[in-house]
């Protein structure tokens, strides 16, 4: 690993400790989603930011490193098509497009209102994805010569 | 019940090309002229079986002010069916155009969700939903604007973004407003509220939605970035962003809201009038004035938009009908035009019609074609935009407004001024030009030729038989503004 690229090491060490820690907190927030506040949009961007986080930290070099982007594209394409196809069960199963067809178990439960914890998910990963590769794409602009902001 | 696969067909397709395609476009395009032709055929199947009734879904199973519904009913079938027709014919067209640009898949992808986002705002019946596949579509629509990556379509792409981030922050503001009085985001659950609420707020939303869904329609005075992006897009977007993308985000969400949720003021429909007229006038001096050929049928768009407001703006039963008609024709014969331009563009590297010159010999389909299209849109018989301007014009005196019958054939010469133009300098005139080798492809001119026949068959729509069944139902659905409401609710 560079030691150069990125930020001082003070902020690399404190980075190392909280990442993983936002990325549970924000797993946290879209697995709890049909039960408190948030779920898979707020949980979503939590995991961009934990991901953004380390992107700034220890650089882009280190991060494309770290990260299969390639395969996060792909992540992103996937989790929206099983949506569609969540929502095109429930047209096949019952009546209606998106119609919650799974059992809805116990109230206030972790498991229970049938699909929306699995959409919540889905969504999550979505939103992580894209807002992660929207700043990534964005910082990987490079001004053309002799140009200026 | 196919009604939400209008918007799950176009998404899926992005996304699955998003997933499986390589480096190729082959599969990408492929896919998405099957998916396109999957809607047409779709709104067509819809056209014979349920024109007559108006059909609610319910999303999940949610009832209506809870959930989000989709609403279709004989307007939403035939927006469906020029968007599916405008679309397919587009895609097949972009095979060989977008090639001479790059080969990329991602055209295709963009290409579905601005679909996506067109059919979504015609299916649903929400309003803040309306919002967000509005933005779908826009969004799309600036990328693709800006997909040949030059400066100049950079900066127009980026002249659109801001101009229609500013007009969908408007819309949003004026959606909150009405939010706020009517306590619900359902059309047809506003449409109820709307005799209980102040005629003050009804004002204040209507003035900010006709100057954010204007914009979007590009009347003037909300035109400016019009020009810059349709004449900078590739030639099949200009045909998408000119023939389609106006009328569905600008005229069918102003028919949507001023007609069936506001139950058509008074004082609206006179402000359409005048700014119909006012666009008709200004846009076609401009368009006669330009001498790059897409720029000058940009202009003659906003024109074109200009006669269908005239005609919305009457408010009479033949001045809607003559509204829906022209806005069926105008992107048929304007998305010919688009084609042509490509067409002309990629053979002779120029968009300049001074540059141009005794292309009818070196490319017979597209100058055939694009006479047509130049006759069709200038309103000479037996084409079909002869019959609707003539309905619109017709629909005027009767109204009892002379003077606007007057400026409106001023605007028709002026249409046939700009057209004559273009075939006289550009594809007649006696220019020598090096090229000698045409590279129309044979699905441009499968596209261009589908389009210049409809320019014929488009016209017997208003034999009275056909017209009852195709065109009468959408007037009714218009004129009888409040029977949305009340059959959306079940009352």
């Amino acid at each position: 690993m560079d030691n150069n690229s990125g930020m001082t090491i003070i902020v690399k060490t404190i980075t190392r400790i909280t990442v993983p820690i936002i990325i549970l907190y924000g797993c946290y927030i879209i697995f709890h989603g049909h039960l408190t506040p948030g779920g898979g949009f707020a949980g979503g961007v939590i995991i961009a930011l934990a991901l953004l986080n380390v992107m700034i930290a220890f650089g882009r070099e280190f991060t494309n490193n770290w990260l299969n982007i390639n395969f996060l594209e792909k992540l992103e394409s996937i989790s929206a098509t099983l949506f569609l196809v969540l929502g095109i069960l429930g047209f096949l199963i019952g009546t209606t497009f998106l119609l919650n067809f799974i059992s809805k178990g116990e109230l206030f439960r972790l498991l229970s209102a049938g699909t929306i914890p699995v959409l919540n998910i889905i969504i999550g990963i979505k939103v992580a994805m894209s807002l992660f590769l929207v700043v990534w794409v964005l910082a990987g602009l490079k001004l053309d010569e002799g140009e200026s902001l | 019940m196919i009604l939400p696969f209008f918007i799950i067909i176009p998404l899926l397709t992005a996304f699955l090309i998003a997933i499986v395609a390589g480096k190729k476009d082959n599969f990408a395009n492929g896919l998405s002229i099957f998916s396109s032709l999957l809607l047409l055929l779709g709104a067509i199947y819809n056209f014979f079986t349920q024109n007559q009734e108006v059909i609610v879904y319910k999303i999940g199973n949610w009832k209506a002010p809870i959930g989000i519904n989709l609403v279709q009913d004989s307007l939403t079938i035939f927006m469906l069916i020029i968007v599916g027709l405008i679309s397919l014919t587009s895609l097949i067209y972009s095979r060989q155009y977008i090639r001479h640009i790059s080969t990329n898949w991602k055209y295709y992808a963009l290409f579905m969700f601005l679909i996506t986002g067109m059919n979504g705002v015609i299916v649903t019946g929400d309003l803040f939903n309306l919002f967000v596949f509005m933005e779908i579509a826009l969004i799309s629509a600036f990328a693709l604007v800006a997909y040949g990556g030059k400066a100049e379509e950079f900066e127009a792409a980026f002249k659109y973004a801001i101009m229609g981030v500013v007009s969908s922050t408007f819309i949003l503001v004026g959606i909150a407003i009405l939010y706020s009085a009517t306590s619900t985001l359902t059309l047809a659950k506003i449409a109820e509220q709307i005799p209980n609420i102040s005629y003050k707020i009804v004002y204040l939303v209507g003035g900010i939605f006709l100057m954010g869904f204007g914009l979007k329609a590009a009347i003037i005075p909300f035109h400016t970035w019009l020009p810059d992006a349709h004449s900078s897009a590739p030639a099949p977007i200009s045909a998408m962003l000119s023939g389609v993308l106006i009328k569905v985000l600008g005229i069918y969400a102003i028919i949507r809201i001023f007609f069936n949720v506001f139950g058509a003021p008074e004082f609206f429909l006179n402000i359409f009038m005048t700014l119909g007229v006012i666009s008709i006038l200004i846009a076609g001096f401009l368009a006669i004035a330009q001498w790059d050929m897409k720029r000058l049928l940009a202009y003659s768009s906003i024109s074109q938009i200009g006669y269908i407001l005239l005609g919305l703006g009457i408010g009479s039963t033949l001045g809607i009908l003559g509204a829906v008609f022209h806005l069926f024709n105008h992107a048929i014969f304007k998305s010919l035009l688009f084609y042509n331009a490509g067409s002309v563009e990629m053979t002779t590297g120029t968009r300049d019609l001074k540059k141009m010159g005794k292309l009818t010999k070196l490319m017979p389909v597209t100058s055939k074609t694009s006479m047509i299209a130049s006759l069709a849109i200038s309103g000479i018989p037996p084409f079909n935009g002869f019959f609707s301007k003539l309905i619109i014009i017709i629909a005027a005196i009767q109204s009892g407004h002379p003077f606007l019958t007057a400026l409106a054939v001023i605007g028709s010469i002026q249409t046939l001024a700009a057209l004559l133009k273009v075939q006289r300098f550009g594809f007649h005139s006696e220019n020598k030009t090096k090229i000698t080798k045409n590279i129309t492809s044979f699905g441009m001119k499968f596209a261009m030729i589908t389009l210049a026949f409809l320019c014929f068959a488009g016209a017997i729509v208003i034999i009275p038989e056909i017209k009852e069944v195709t065109l009468d139902p959408i007037v009714e659905v218009i004129n009888n503004n409040s029977e949305y409401m009340k059959i959306v609710l079940g009352r």
